[in-house]
């Protein structure tokens, strides 16, 4: 067991099943203090199973991101239960957020010197792991002579290097061109049917969702909690433009806007 | 290892597309681009000096031309003399430099990571920055005499605020995200400073050192005016040596080599500056992106 917290008096009905990658139950959130304070989560509960790929999905304001920095923990919680189990979970970012001083193969290298790796197992492992993600060659490339589907695959990489079975991603894909999304959606399909870790995806495209999750968390906003969890029983490999993860993710978007919609009525 | 043709395929085809390498204009070309506005300015001052000579508005004997200066300085860099005070001041300038930059970097740091720091001496820093040059000699030699002390101990008050600033602002430019991921690999308090905040900074550090030797060159020369050291005449004793001695020739000459080293030693930081910002992608060009 990596981290656990339990800040709050919760009703403790439900116990973590033996096990589970991820267990958060009546999770608060609150940043600021006194009249300021905003709550961004809010009596939250969720689970994820050992090798699961759970993605999270709300209009913004639904907190996210904040979701995964306390499960990464980088955020206390205000309130709650939340176990993180397993070895390590590495976060990632919409941004590669790679040091541009190093190479490709430093960035790697570095997450393992963090770990106490010894030098020459570095060299070894971070090529290894830059092979895998289809960067070969690219290993004394810096950042910003790659693009920016590369960093992102740079930064899994070095998520990976981290021995993570748990991979926290917000948005990762976001702000790369739909082509290049779609090879990374297949790429991150394949590594993870070959893997041996859990995946906790944010994002707000909908498709992307449906793409990837075996099960696709809706999140109201202000504050954040689960409102509807849809799993995804569409067969491996998926594409994104099939019917069956159009008619799903339509769905979802329905009860999304329908969530947005009612915060415009009750002002 | 996953193998799926069909993605490799899209995947390295994607990378080639994005990595298709611009032109780089050749060496030769780079260095003309370079050379040629320089030239053409060195040319032109010696051209103006030229015509103030020939304007006979100074007498020969004050104002020497280009021609009798530059060849009387062309004897005098084969002097032992020479040399020796172009040591003594260039012992100063790297003693006085590396002291500020140690003095300057401690503090700058420690400004940056305690508020409580931040508060106390931030204006007190912003105080000494503003302060001219001509003051520190005399405060320098009321404390020390006329003595090697005093100049090393102008030069660091000169250097030092200024380069304690420029650390502070460097380390408050740092990305939060970059900070955010280097916690997220594990890294705690100093390998923090050490493996993240540090070399983020790097570039501004190394833009701080080139400012920071323009004003420990500055300090440093009025220093050597004001404060004569018995047996140790740098380059700033004997410009004014020549200037009381109404030898102008030399006076001229010793200005051309102050300079002269002011230009190349900052010319050398420009370039550390350049390779730096480079290797951290921070210059738009070839193979650059953003």
């Amino acid at each position: 067991m990596r981290h656990l917290y339990d800040a709050g008096p919760g009703p403790g009905t439900l116990r973590p099943r033996s096990g589970a990658a991820v267990f958060v139950e009546g999770l608060s959130v609150v940043h600021g203090h006194g009249a300021r304070a905003v709550a961004a989560i809010e009596d939250l509960t969720l689970e994820v199973e050992p090798g699961e790929f759970v993605c999270v999905i709300g209009a913004s304001g639904c907190g996210k991101s904040t979701l995964l920095h306390v499960l990464a923990g980088l955020d206390p919680p205000t309130a709650g239960k939340v176990e993180v189990t397993g070895r390590h979970a590495a976060l990632m970012f919409q941004e590669a957020a790679l040091f541009p001083w190093l190479t490709a193969a430093g960035n790697v290298e570095l997450a393992l010197r963090l770990r106490g790796t010894d030098k020459a197992e570095r060299h070894r492992r971070a090529r290894e792991l830059l092979h895998l993600v289809q960067l070969s060659g690219a290993e004394e490339r810096r950042p910003h002579q790659l693009s920016g589907g590369m960093r992102q695959r740079v930064a899994l990489a070095r998520a990976f290097a981290q021995d993570a079975d748990l991979l926290l991603m917000d948005e990762p894909f976001g702000a790369l061109d739909a082509m290049t999304r779609d090879a990374l959606h297949q790429e991150l399909e394949l590594l993870w049917g070959a893997g041996d870790f859990s995946v906790v995806f944010v994002t707000h495209n909908v498709r992307e969702a449906v793409r990837l999750g075996d099960r696709v968390v809706l999140l109201t906003s202000r504050p954040g909690r689960v409102s509807k969890v849809f799993e995804v029983t569409i067969e491996r490999p998926r594409r994104h433009n099939t019917a069956e993860v159009g008619e799903l993710a339509r769905e979802i978007t329905d009860t999304l806007l329908e969530e947005v919609r009612s915060h415009g009525r009750r002002r | 290892m996953v193998v799926d043709a069909d993605v490799q395929a899209r995947i390295a085809g994607l990378d080639a597309l994005a990595l298709a390498d611009t032109n780089r204009p050749s060496r030769r070309r780079d260095l003309w681009r370079a050379l040629w506005p320089k030239v053409v300015a060195i040319a032109l001052v010696l051209a103006i000096w030229q015509i103030a000579v020939w304007s006979h508005h100074w007498r020969s004997y004050v104002l020497y031309g280009p021609g009798p200066t530059l060849s009387y300085l062309k004897h005098l860099v084969v002097t032992g003399a020479f040399w020796s005070s172009l040591g003594v001041t260039a012992r100063r300038a790297l003693e006085g430099f590396v002291l500020a930059i140690v003095i300057g970097s401690v503090v700058g740091i420690a400004t940056a990571r305690s508020w409580v720091v931040r508060s106390a001496i931030s204006s007190l820093l912003t105080g000494l920055q503003s302060m001219p040059t001509i003051v520190w000699p005399l405060f320098g030699a009321m404390l020390l005499g006329l003595s090697n002390g005093a100049i090393l101990l102008v030069v660091v008050l000169g250097t030092s605020p200024f380069v304690a600033r420029a650390i502070v602002s460097g380390l408050d430019q740092v990305q939060p995200i970059l900070i955010r991921a280097g916690r997220t690999l594990g890294a705690r308090r100093l390998t923090l400073i050490r493996h993240v905040i540090l070399p983020a900074a790097f570039p501004s550090i190394v833009t701080a050192l080139q400012q920071g030797w323009a004003f420990t060159w500055r300090t440093l020369m009025t220093a050597e005016v004001l404060i004569p050291v018995a047996g140790k005449l740098g380059i700033g004793t004997r410009l004014d040596n020549a200037y009381s001695q109404q030898f102008f020739q030399v006076m001229m000459a010793y200005m051309i080599v102050i300079l002269v080293v002011g230009i190349v030693v900052d010319s050398l930081f420009a370039r550390a500056d350049r390779v730096v910002r480079e290797r951290w992608g921070l210059m738009a060009g070839p193979g650059g992106r953003t």
